[in-house]
This record gives structure tokens, sequence and C-alpha cells, in this order.
């Protein structure tokens, strides 16, 4: 069990590698601010990242959160330009995203249709429904979107954490506390290592699928208000590909896409990384854009093989047992 | 080989609920009739019937509001009319959906094959920019395509890393690599020759269709009349039980993505002798989904074991006249995603083994459990 964790060591020790490289190669890195942008810029994937923990961890996949983003940004710029209140807009478009997910759900549980498929068909639904709101980009002008992008703690140094990176960190908070201290979190876990067990051993399987899905459905809601805060902003092709973003880093951050094995904080990291990559790429100034996605294609790789490599061993005595049945 | 492989298997133990959980879900009836355990499903409709019928109904009722939509003529020596139009423009999904099939006959996936269209497409510019000739050029890029494909074979099949992830990594790496062969630009070239391959016609007919044919002939051959096609159904259907009948998986599973990432660089090839330039950023966008469910949609499981060439050819049908007879009948281009998806999500419910047990539960009665 102990050297499950190994892989989110490993992302730990990369992402301080990255860190400790960056602050080496080049000036006013090791600073509070690149921190601060660095929680800022990212909040949103990591936000989307923590509900497709959830959704991996049960062995499902969800690829509806990109549009889910555009759509909530869309649809929340729409509103307010209707004379809605943002706040009000939003909880609209929680209940909207929890109902979304649950019967996106309840179609995987009840008609056994692979969870690629049906979020699949919802990506393409939801990112429809962004083009028929509106095919023009719409500002978001409201007191409360001014307040929400002029808030700021700051940190010692000349850093700050900005109402984007609060709302991660309070969602992380709610995430670690429903995946490891509540029944609905273990039953995710089991689910994720080996359904059929889990259903013998009582766990009410289609119940916690729904909710997992649901669930996801509040975050990937979250993220998009968290984004269309963030950028005041709503177009309806924001956000196309966030989903594989949000994926890898939950992959980064060590959980096992079979299901079952991980930890929430791992995605934060797995965020952060491909943040970093980023960040340093830009620092740089002279090596070509195209790096980022060379070189998180290829942390990607080595982090799969690493995990590979560490529950091969336990995988291995699993399919030894199944050869001899 | 890998802990997935290992919890499906055992998913499929026996006295399995038939209402398992999401990752053995629907195994046994991937194909025709899934008789274990839904009842209803013994006197079965043939597989291929429900894609068919599903293009048909389409057909037929856009024809019923647009009657010009069945029209066809002849201008300037080619075919046109919307029913061209619709298998015309569903070629390079139709190329990228059969390597795709294959693929998913191992229990697989590759999410990489938008990406390996936009590496084929600029390793295709930067060798028309040198000078080369079409045939070599043709071989280069495709041997690109194959040179992805078995990267991502070995990956699935020598490290055991399950098929999303593994392919993943060059879905979001080879668009890096595509800008990188294209210096990050955007390079336009003319060429004759494949203009003609791309948008000319042979006869009255464009030529793009006989690419499609021709690999489909091939895929064909290679499947059925050779002992591959089912080594490969073998594999998706029991890793286990394939392995210890002799079969060489690995191996299988390495010529499945190969065959994958040919098809795709075929695919490339033809959009971007279409476009005239190749734009690694935006060039095969979002094909590998269209060609994932174009595969669902033609009646094959992500389960594996199946490998349906035909439907798959008329799931990409379906996906294309959705979005062509949406424009022609006037419903406004915007809601031309939702439709689809509503659709689509409609035929893929229909098709479900359970839902289709249900009804048979709701009408039938003619088998009593």
């Amino acid at each position: 069990m102990k050297e499950r964790r190994l892989p989110l060591l490993a992302t730990i020790v990369v992402f301080a590698l990255l860190w400790a490289g960056g602050g080496f190669a080049y000036d006013h890195f090791f600073t509070t601010r690149v921190l601060g942008n660095l929680l800022t810029d990212n909040a949103f994937i990591i936000i989307a990242g923590l509900g497709m923990t959830f959704v991996i961890l049960s062995g499902g996949i969800d690829l509806s959160v990109g549009s889910m983003i555009g759509f909530v940004g869309i649809a929340t710029a729409s509103l307010v330009a209707h004379g809605w209140h943002p706040l009000a807009a939003v909880a609209v478009l929680l209940v909207l995203g929890f109902v979304l997910g649950a019967v996106m759900g309840w179609i995987i549980d009840a008609f056994e249709i692979q969870p690629f498929i049906v979020t699949l068909t919802a990506m393409f639904m939801l990112r429809g429904l962004c083009f028929v709101i509106s095919l023009d980009s719409i500002p978001i002008k409201h007191p409360f979107v001014t307040a929400f992008s002029d808030l700021q703690i700051a940190l010692p140094g000349d850093g700050w954490l900005s109402a984007p990176a609060l709302v991660m960190l309070t969602m992380l908070v709610l995430a670690m506390v429903l995946a490891h201290l509540t029944r609905f979190g273990a039953n995710v876990y089991a689910i994720g290592g080996d359904a059929t067990s889990a259903r013998l051993l009582g766990v009410p399987v289609r119940r916690t699928v729904v909710g997992v899905y649901a669930l996801n459905g509040v975050f990937a809601v979250m993220a998009g208000a968290t984004y269309a805060f963030y950028t005041s902003s709503g177009y309806p092709l924001a956000a196309t590909g966030v989903e594989m973003d949000a994926i890898a880093s939950v992959v980064i951050g060590g959980t096992l896409l079979t299901g079952g094995v991980g930890l929430v904080i791992g995605t934060v990291f797995g965020g952060l990384i491909q943040g970093l990559i980023q960040t340093i790429i830009i620092f740089d100034g002279s090596l070509d854009s195209w790096w980022i996605r060379i070189v998180i294609g290829g942390l990607l790789f080595v982090f799969i093989v690493l995990q590979k490599g560490i529950t091969g061993s336990v995988t291995a005595f699993g399919s030894q047992a199944e050869g001899q049945r | 080989m890998t802990e997935q492989r290992t919890s499906e298997a055992r998913t499929e133990a026996p006295g399995t609920a038939p209402a398992s959980g999401q990752k053995g879900a629907g195994r046994p009836s991937a194909g025709q009739g899934g008789a274990s355990s839904l009842q209803p499903e013994r006197r079965g409709v043939p597989q291929f019937v429900w894609p068919i019928l599903a293009l048909a109904t389409i057909l037929v009722i856009v024809g019923l509001i647009e009657p010009a939509f069945f029209s066809i003529r002849i201008v300037e020596g080619r075919l046109y009319g919307s029913l061209i139009d619709i298998v015309y423009r569903g070629t390079p999904i139709m190329l990228i959906a059969l390597g795709m099939a294959v693929v998913i006959g191992t229990r697989g996936i590759d999410l990489s094959v938008g990406s390996v269209v936009a590496i084929a497409s600029a390793v295709m510019a930067h060798y028309i920019h040198e000078g080369m000739n079409p045939g070599l050029v043709i071989a280069i890029s495709v041997a690109a395509g194959l040179a992805c494909g078995l990267w991502n074979g070995f990956l699935v099949s020598a490290l055991g890393i399950q098929p999303i992830i593994a392919t993943l990594i060059l879905m979001v790496a080879g668009r890096g690599m595509a800008l990188m062969i294209n210096g990050g630009r955007i390079p336009t070239f003319r060429s004759d020759f494949f203009s003609f391959i791309s948008s000319g016609s042979i006869w009255v007919i464009p030529t793009r269709l006989f690419v499609v044919a021709g690999v489909a002939v091939i895929l064909w051959a290679v499947l059925r009349r050779t002992a591959y096609g089912l080594f490969v159904e073998s594999v998706g259907a029991n890793p286990s039980a394939a392995r210890l009948t002799g079969i060489a998986t690995r191996t299988v599973t390495l010529g499945a993505y190969g065959i994958a990432g040919m098809c795709a660089a075929l695919a490339g090839l033809i959009i971007t002798g279409d476009t005239r330039s190749s734009d690694a950023v935006n060039v095969g966008m979002w094909s590998e989904l269209d060609a994932i469910l174009a595969v669902v949609l033609g009646g094959g499981s992500l389960n594996g074991g199946r490998i349906y060439l035909g439907t798959t050819l008329i799931g990409v049908l379906i996906i294309q006249s959705l979005t062509t007879s949406i424009l022609m009948t006037g419903v406004p281009p915007e809601y031309n995603l939702v439709v689809k998806a509503v659709v689509i999500l409609f035929v893929l419910l229909v098709q479900a083994p359970a839902a289709r047990a249900y009804l048979s539960i709701l009408f039938g009665r003619r088998r009593a459990p």
C-alpha cells in the first residue's frame, strides 16, 4: 500500500526540481509572486482536475468538463447581461451541472454505455449550447466580478493569493474531505478498485457512480465560474481541450486511470507542474511554445512508466492468480 | 498484463449480474445478442441492421423535409449533390475510423490520431517544399504515421500501459512535434498531384473515394482473409485466453496501432492536399472523437473483440449526414452540435443491449424469463 504513494512522491520531487531549476536559471523566479501567479493561472484547471480525480478513481472518465467550463462562462455572461447577479447565475448553473452529471452517471450505469462515449456526447452537446447562447465573446460587467478580480491576500514577499486561487484551495479542502473522510469517498475507491467485489460487499454502485459524475459536474461548474470571473468574459470556444489537461493533471498527480488508487492532493501538483513548465518556458523567452506540449507529453510518459514500474509488482501477482483460475 | 485487463477479467466471472459496473459493462453483449444474461436478445437481429436503420431514418426524415437532398447531378465532369457531399467530406474520418475500428477491436483506443494527422501533414508539407517526388512523399508521411502508431503500440503492448493514457502522450506531444516540423508557421504549397488525390476526380467520381475504398478493401483482406483479424478479435475478447492459446498478443496489438497510425497519416494527406497548407494546431482537431464515435455507432464495443469495417463506415456517414442535413434543412448552424449530440445519444441508447432488453420486457414477453 505504501509503495502506491511513490508516484505522488515522485510528482512532488519533480515539482520541487522544476521549481529549483527555474529558480537557479532565471532571476526573479524564486518569488511568491511567481507562486501566486502559478496558483491563479492554473486554478480552473486544478478545480476541474479535482472533480476528474473522483471520476478517474471510480474507474471512469469525463470528457465534458472543457465544454462545461466554456458553457458556464458564456451562460454566466449572458445571464449577467440580462440583469442577473453573477452569484445567482452560478447557483443555477451549479444545480444544472449537478443534474447533468447525475444523468450522465445514470446513463453510464443503467444502460452500460462506456463513460468515454456518454461524456463525449455531453461534450458535444455543451459546446453546441455555447454556440446557441452566443457566437461572440460577451464581457461580464458587474461590480461583484470587479470585486472578485481585485480581491487579494498579500503573501510574504511581493506576491498575493488571488480570488481564483482561494476558490481553488477551498475546493481542494472540500475534495479531500469528501474523498478521504466520508463513506462516499470510500465507496468511490471501492468501485474503482473492483466494481464486482464492491457490489458484493454491499456498496451502492449506482448511487456512487451517479454521485461521482454529479460531483464532477459541480466541480466543472466551479471551474467554469472561476475562469469566467477571472477573465471577466464568456466565449463560446473557451477552454476547449481543458478536459485533457485535467486528465493529465490527475495522471501526473499519481492517480491510476484504472481507478481505485490515488490521492486528491496529487492532482494539485499535477496541475501545478504543467503550469510550471509553461512559466519556465515563458521566463526563458528563447524556447518556442511547442516545447510546452512536448515536455508535458514527455513528463506524462515518465510518470506512467514510473507508475507501471511501481504497481507492476502488485499487478503481476494479481494476474498470476488469475492465470491459475 | 495490466491491472485493467485483470480487473475486467474479474468482472466477467460467472455469477456477475448483467448490470455489472462500468468497467466490464456490456462485455458479454459486445456483438450480436449478448444472450448469456439478457434473455430477450437471443433471437437477435444481425448487428449491422441498426446502424443502417439509423442512417436510413435520418436520410428519409431529411428527404421529407427537403426533397432536393437526394438530387445528384454532374457539373464540370464531377458528381454533385448532398449525398455525394456527405461521402466526400466524410472520407478523412472514414480513413481514421477504419484504423480506429481495428484498435478498438483489441480492446484499445487511440486518442493520438488527430496529432498523427498533424504530424503527417507537416511531414508532407516539408518534403513537398524539398521538391521530393510525390510517391516518396506519400511513403515518408505514411511511414511517419506508422512510426507514431508503433510507438503507441509499444507503450500498450510492451509496457502494458492503458491505451487511453498511452495514446494521450502522443496526443499531447504530437501537435508540438508537428509545430516544430513546421517551424511554428503554416507552410503552404502547390502540388498538382496531391490536389488530384484530394479534390480531383477520376471519371465522375472523386479520387479520394478510391483511396478510402482501397484502404477498406486492403483492411478487409488483411482482417478477413488472413488469420490476423481473428487474432485481433480474440485479443480484444479475452487477452489471457488469447495468450494461452499461443497467439502473439503483443505483436497483434502492435500491428493494430500501426494500422491506425497509417490510416491517420493517409487522412492527413487527404486533408492537407485539399487545404494546400499544413496547420499543425488545427488540422484533424477532434477527429479522434469523431472516429471513435463512428466505430461505436457502427456497433463496435469499446470492450473489444469485434471489428466491423462496413458499419464503421456507416457510422461516419451517420455523423456526416447529420452535419450536412442540419445545414440543409435550415436549422440555424449554431444548433448543429446540439442536434447532433441528441441524435447520437438516441442512437446509442437504442443500440445499448440494456435498453433493448428493457424494451422487449415492455413490449414483448414472447420469451418468458
